[in-house]
Parts: C-alpha cells; structure tokens; sequence
C-alpha cells in the first residue's frame, strides 16, 4: 500500500505551531482591535484547523481527490446554511434590542 | 412452460439460510431490504389510519368525531410518520437497498454492518415514536414549531423528537454507504455515463440525506434540550427567535421532499424505459438534474417561511431560487414524455403506476410554482391548496413510484410473478381515488379552507365529501396490492430471470438473486438503456 | 482479479471483507465513509452554530459578557490539551504504519488521559458555572453580570441564551469526546491484542480522523465562546 509516512520532526513542528497560534489568539483577545478582534481569532483558528486537516488528517499527502472534494462540500453547504439564513437577519431592519419582546406571563409548561 | 409442477427452488438469497438470526444478523443488502419493506409497510398502515380519522372528521363541518386537541395529534402524527418513517425511508431503504448493488455489479453495499445498524436504527426510533402514540402523541404539527413545541404544547414532544433524530441518523448511514458503494464498487467498464438513472437518483438522494439530515437533527435535539432544561433559545421573552427554529428546521425538511421524490423519478426512469422499448432520451440531462434537484434544493428553505415574519428582501430571494427549482423537475419530465414518444408502449402495472406519476408530478409541480409566487403564497400558505401540492407530489408523485418499482422488481425480488390483472385495477384505483381525495382539496384551499382546522365553514362541506369518498377508494387501492402480493408469494408464477427483457446488470442474475448477487464479477461494455439491442418479451409475461 | 501476486497476497490478509475485491479497495472505503461521516458532524454543529452566529449579532452585549465570566486560562489549557493529543494521535497512525505495537499502545493510552483530562477540565469550567448560578432555567441570574460590566448594556433575559449555547456546544462537543474515548478503548484493546500493523491499520487511521475532528471543532469553540470581548473596558 503506497502510504505516505510522514516525518516525527514534521509533526512534532506542527504541534509547536498550533500551540503558539493557541497563545497568541489568547493574548491577542485582550488588545483592542475593535471589530478586528474576531476577525483575528477566526482567521487564526481557521489557520489552525488547516494544519490539522492537512497534516495530521494527512490531507496534504492523500491521492484522493473525494476526500477534498468531500471537505469543501461540507464547508460550502454550511457557509449556504448561514449565509442564506442571514440573508433574511440581515435585512429585517429595527435595533437589533427592540428583538427581545416585553416579558409576556409565560409558564413553563414542562 | 411448465404449469403443473413447481420447479426445484434454486439456492438464492431466500432459501439459503433460515431462522430468525439469520434474518436479524444479516449483512446481505436484499435481506435487509426486506426488514426495510416489512418495517415501512407497519408505519403506512399507522399513518394511513391516522388519515382516515382526519378524514372521517372531516366528512363533516362540526368538530364532532374527536376533540380538538385530539385532532392537532391525528394530523401532526400522521405527517411525521408518513414523511420519517414511511416516505424518507421507502425507495431508499427497500428498492436502494435491493438494487444498488444488484445495479453497480458488486456483491453488497461497501458497509454491510453499517446497513443493519440504520435499520436497527429505524427500528428503535419507530418503537420510541410507537410508543409515543401510545401515551398521548404529540400535536404541534409534524413540524414541531417554537414556541409552542418548546414551552406550550402538553404533549409528549421530547419523546416523538428523540425518536426522529434516530430516525434521522438510519438514514445519513443509508446515504453514507450509497455513496461509498457508487464511488468506488462499480463493476469494470461501468462508468459514470453507464449507470442506470436509478442510480443517479439514489447519489443525489444521499447527498441530500448526508448534508441536510444532520442539521434538522441538532434542530430537534435543542428543541429537546429546551423543552427539557428550559433554555431560551427559542423564546421570545428572553429574546430568542422562533424563527432561528424554522430556518434550522426547514433548511433540512425542504430538501427532504427531494429526498422522498427523487428516487422515484429513478424508479419511473427504468419503467418508461423499458416499457417504451427505448433508451432514455437525454441520459445525461436527467442524470445532470438529478444532481441539480440536490443542490438547488437547498437553496429554497424560507418559501415555507414567506408569512412568518421573514423580511421582505430575502422572501423575494427565496421565491426566484424556488422557480429555479422546477426546471431540472420540468426537464425530467420532457424526457420521459420524449422516450415514450414513437416508443413501442406495454401498459403494465408498472407503466401505469408511471404514467400516473408523470401526470401528477406534474400538476404537483405547477401547483408549486404557484406557492412561490409571493403574491399567491400570501393568500393560500397554511389552506388546502398547500395540503393538495404537497399529496400531488408525495402520493401522486413519490407513493406511486414507489409501488410502480415493488410491482417491476417484484420478480427480482421474490422470484415470482404478481396477478397482472389484478396489478392493473389495483394501479387504476389508486388513480381514480387519489384524484377524487386530491384535487377537490385544491378547490378548498383557494377558496379559503385553513388547513390543520378541525371545523370549517358549512360551505365547503360538499368537497369535504368527495375527498373522504376519495380516500376510502385510494384505501383500497393501497390493500389491494398488500393482499396478492403476498398471495404470489405462495401460489404466484415462478418468475424468469428477466420477464421484462429489461436492461440492467440486476436483470442478469436469477430471480431471486444468490446471496452473493454474482458468480462471476460482470464486465459492462454497453451504454445503459441498450434496448435496440434487446428483444422485447413475449406478450404472455406482459400480461 | 486473477492470479496477481496482489491477488494471492490479499487472499490471506484475514482482514478483507468478501465483497471487497482486494484491501486496497477496503481501505479507500473505510476512509472515504469516514470523511463522509465527518462532512455530517460539520453540518450537524453547524446549526448550533447558526444559532450563535445569530444570536451574536442581536446580543453582542450580553455575549461579550458571558464570554469574560468563563475561565480564559482553563479553556487556552484544554485547547492545548486537545492539540497534544491531536499529535499523539497522529504519531499513533504513523506507529501502526510502521508495525510499532508498544509504541502504538502508549501512544493510545495517551491519547486517551488527554481526552480525560480535557473532560476533567471542563467538568471544573461547568461546576464554576453552576455555582454563580449560571446555568438556564429556573435558578439562572445574571445581576452579578450586570453588576460587573456597567460598561456593557446588559439584558438579563437574552444573557440566558449566551449559556445555553456555551452548554449546547461544549456540552455536544464533550459528548463526542466521550464517544471518541469509547472509540479508543476498542482500538486500544485491539492494539494490545496486536490486531494493527503495516498491513492493516484502517481503523486506527479513520479513528484518528475522528478525533482530529473533534479537535477541529474545539479550535473554533475556543475563540466564539471565550474570546468575544476580553480588551480592557474603560
């Protein structure tokens, strides 16, 4: 079986990186970037994830085009999921406060 | 032929083994596809009484055969039985089963475990949603909403919530080994353009079943988790949106009507074929928009939401996306009318339960264009004309290629052959009823009947009358099959390999198959649909 | 499928299943309905995440409150918690490939008091929660919230939705980090009976898959639930 084994120095670097990026995101939160705090956490943990599929899922090295084509589709039908959703918060207007209604009497029923 | 004796039984899948383990401890795809039928026929009979007593009900304007409350369930239950644990499951589950390994020259499905397990999986949900009838059922409507199912509603909820998601779960591992097994079982020289439409129907089906299912299970999993840890999310005095639960809800239960119709457009792809003696006219159209079905299907979720409180920017986006979604529908249906074109025409059961489908697919489909227009939508959302639409496609459409496909396998699978004539009347009357149920219902709903009503206005009592006569009719129309097919299974006409002269790899093993399908691996070398090739069956068998 | 030596050479491996042509074909497979499987669980949180993405945008106030009265340092810990055991995981695989049972067996067992020791942390994380008293229901309050950020315009009533999605998705992700040790209880024992080697690691390969996922989900639970808004408030 055509296998690729991978290097322990390789996977061991790996590790280091994902535990840096880890620390850097946790110290980053505290520095106001205004609106770019999220922006940094997702991309970081974006970036962190690419390493895990790519290397310790072995993405990098598969023959397999279905594994990457299984992997993109999942994430475009997700991102469908939200973007269609949003389409609809998105554009309802009115402050985004005036959403929580005044508290009516609601029993719990259980 | 002989007529007297009965022939020494071949080994085949049947015979080879018997006792109750080696049915429930099988691996092999065809015996599960039996569990499958078994199973799913106890549900449509469950489902089915549900609808008598709504129709029953609804024979007359006063609420007077059951309490309101007692309603809300009758309807609520019989749509979640009828959609999880008959329609998702019935091609898929029996005919997918049965065939798709028949059809790609493999032995099994790639996880034959895995294929007991979903049903094992089927069988728990369907004891859990069993016993769930029994201690009260559930009335929030087969589509759960918030908040009412979440902190109103005083019937068994969690308990019919739990058993869906396990429902839910049989069928992503059904499409999960549907897709492993067309990706990498086929035989040599079966390529992608070489697979029976039948197969494409069951790849776009799995694909939607993979990516659709999970989400309307977490859905109902926070719907449990809600009702029973009292969240929030979902309600709107702590600022949770009900709709967040439709958008999660339909983003599943919209492509799940494409999970129930599109393998019966496979099934009515192999009988117009092989009952007009012609190749399928543009093989790569329909496979092409079997796949379009799938993903465009996703798109359309919110044309259930126009009138929930969606603004009006997305409802406009919704609705185009929603036309959109009828033309690979429309092109399916132009190529079976062109193969049935200068065809040479055999009205078998099997062609009947077909041609029956094309016509009210078809009327289904239409009758859907007219929802997606907003302007339409506003006055007929939530009336009979939505009720109509969708029994067009599901009973019209999806029930009767169901039963066209049991009636065309049937030799396959049972090694026998149905009383044609009595296939025949049984396809004719569940025509006749199902119109007689249907259309009149099409005629409320635009004049204004609201559906999930346990009273209505005297006015609309006269169509009320003719739907019930209906439904007694399609009633017998769905016993009669049940009662000679089960004859033939004892006092049938042994059946030949390939009655039909069918094309396919299926057709080239016994009837009934062995229980390794093949003795020797098929090599494929002809294009599918290779009926130029074949000669057509003698007259006797057809009849 | 005749008389190739592949063919002779599979017709002994005791691990091809009869209606596989050869092992080759199997593995593909196994792997193949494994990322397939994985595509399902992307969908399946991502509702869950729909829903916070939503409920983010109408209630940031509230969510960048809850997200400081959760413990940043125990949640950085069990991120790196996760990623170690990601690489143990890893060089698990690579073990197995090469035949290396004792090293495959530690490597397991590691692997396996990570994920414990993960679960420990977050047991601790939830415990904390129920002691302030926020957990939703009957007995959920957010007055010491709102007592500590005047800062942030907090609401006590959608405040209870930030924790119910902190316990949905951490809850969820817990309860696929317990199927996973479940997972790896089998290879693990398996491992010990020397089932794994060059010639056959399939399940050792796709269990790595699935533990790799759950690793994934936790690397964006991590930065959605923690690190909404830590920057100092003035």
């Amino acid at each position: 079986m055509s296998e690729h084994v991978v290097s322990n120095k390789l996977y061991v670097g790996i590790w280091a990186s994902l535990m840096v990026l880890t620390v850097v995101t946790a110290s980053v939160a505290f520095i106001d970037l205004g609106p770019f705090n999220t922006v940094v956490a997702l991309v970081i943990a974006t970036l962190k994830a690419l390493l895990v599929v790519l290397f310790f899922m072995h993405v990098k090295y598969t023959s397999e085009k279905m594994t990457k084509a299984v992997i993109v589709a999942a994430i475009f039908w997700l991102l469908l999921l939200m973007v269609l959703s949003l389409a609809d918060y998105g554009t309802r207007g009115g402050r985004v406060s005036a959403q929580v209604r005044a508290p009516a009497v609601m029993r719990f029923v259980g | 032929m002989a007529t007297v004796a009965v022939p020494v039984e071949r080994d085949n899948y049947i015979n080879h083994e018997y006792g109750m383990r080696s049915w429930l401890l099988t691996t092999d795809h065809k015996r599960i596809a039996l569990l499958y039928l078994a199973s799913i026929t106890f549900f449509f009979f469950i489902g089915g009484f549900f609808a008598l007593l709504i129709r029953l009900e609804l024979l007359t304007p006063a609420g007077d055969l059951v309490l309101s409350d007692t309603y809300n369930k009758l309807f609520s239950m019989h749509g979640q039985v009828m959609i999880f644990f008959f329609l998702v499951p019935s091609i898929p589950a029996v005919l997918g089963n049965f065939l798709v390994p028949l059809m790609v020259g493999a032995k099994d499905l790639a996880f034959p475990r895995i294929n007991l397990l979903s049903w094992y999986l089927y069988i728990i949900a369907g004891a859990i949603y069993l016993h769930c009838i029994i201690v009260g059922g559930v009335d929030t409507g087969w589509t759960f909403y918030t908040p009412f199912s979440t902190a109103f509603s005083n019937t068994k909820v969690i308990e019919a919530g739990i058993a869906i998601f396990i429902a839910g779960f049989s069928s992503i591992l059904t499409g999960l080994n549907f897709v492993v097994t067309i990706h990498r079982m086929r035989a040599p020289g079966l390529t992608w353009s070489r697979l029976p439409l039948f197969i494409w129907a069951h790849y776009a089906t799995s694909i939607i079943m993979l990516l659709g299912t999970p989400v309307l299970a977490i859905t109902l999993l926070l719907v449990v988790f809600e009702r029973a840890f009292n969240l929030g999310i979902f309600d709107p005095t702590r600022g949770g949106d009900p709709l967040l639960f439709q958008h999660l809800f339909w983003f599943y239960s919209h492509p799940a009507v494409y999970i129930m119709i599109l393998p019966s457009m496979g099934v009515i792809t192999e009988i117009v074929a092989c009952f007009s003696r012609k190749r399928i006219f543009g093989y790569s159209f329909v496979a092409a928009s079997s796949i379009g079905i799938a993903v465009l299907g996703f798109l359309v979720w919110a044309h259930h939401m126009f009138v929930a409180g969606i603004s009006l920017y997305s409802a406009l986006i919704f609705s185009i996306l929603s036309y959109l979604v009828a033309v690979p529908s429309a092109i399916k249906v132009f190529n079976w009318t062109a193969t049935m074109y200068k065809g040479s025409i055999t009205f078998s059961t099997p062609m009947l339960y077909a041609m029956g489908f094309i016509g009210l697919f078809t009327m289904g489909g239409l009758t859907g264009l007219f929802l997606a227009c907003l302007g339409i939508d506003v006055h007929v959302t939530d009336t009979y004309f939505v009720v109509a639409h969708f029994h067009y496609i599901m009973v019209g459409g999806a029930v009767m290629g169901y039963l066209g496909g049991i009636h065309f396998w049937w030799p396959k699978i049972s090694g026998r052959l149905y009383p044609e004539i009595w296939g025949k009347i049984a396809a004719v009357t569940v025509f006749l009823g199902f119109n007689l149920t249907f259309f009149p219902q099409f005629i409320l709903g635009y004049l204004g009947m609201p559906r999930r009503y346990w009273q209505y206005p005297p006015e609309f009592q006269v169509l009320n009358v003719f739907s019930t006569a209906g439904s007694t009719i399609l009633a017998v129309g769905y016993v009669l099959p049940m009662v000679y097919l089960i004859w033939s299974l004892r006092y049938g006409k042994p059946a030949p390999d390939n009655p039909w002269a069918a094309a396919g790899l299926e057709w080239t093993t016994q009837s009934p198959p062995t229980t390794f399908n093949f003795d020797e691996t098929p090599v494929v070398t002809q294009e599918a649909y290779d009926y130029e090739h074949i000669p057509a069956p003698p007259l006797e068998v057809a009849l | 499928m005749s008389d190739s030596p592949a063919a002779l050479e599979t017709a002994h491996n005791p691990q091809l299943r009869h209606h596989f042509s050869d092992m080759e074909q199997q593995t593909q497979a196994s792997t193949f309905g494994m990322w397939l499987f994985l595509a399902t669980e992307i969908m399946f949180f991502g509702g869950m995440f729909l829903a916070y993405l939503v409920y983010r945008y109408w209630y940031y106030d509230e969510f960048a409150a809850g997200s400081r009265s959760i413990d940043i340092w125990l949640g950085t810990i069990n991120t790196a918690v996760l990623i170690c055991s990601s690489l143990t995981v890893a060089l698990g695989v690579k073990a197995a490939q090469l035949g290396k049972q004792k090293l495959l067996v530690f490597l397991l067992s590691l692997t396996m008091l990570f994920g414990l020791a993960f679960l420990a942390i977050k047991g601790l994380e939830w415990y904390d929660k129920y002691e302030e008293h926020h957990v939703p229901g009957y007995s959920f309050s957010a007055a010491d919230l709102i007592e500590k950020y005047p800062q942030l315009h907090i609401d006590p009533r959608p405040e209870q939705i930030y924790f119910s999605l902190y316990f949905a998705m951490t809850g969820l992700h817990a309860l696929h980090m317990i199927v996973g040790l479940g997972i790896f209880s089998f290879l693990l024992y398996k491992a010990i009976r020397g089932t794994y080697g060059p010639d056959y690691h399939t399940p050792v390969e796709i269990g790595g898959l699935y533990w790799h996922f759950v690793d994934i989900v936790w690397i964006y639970l991590f930065p959605l639930l923690y690190l909404i808004d830590r920057k100092p408030l003035r």
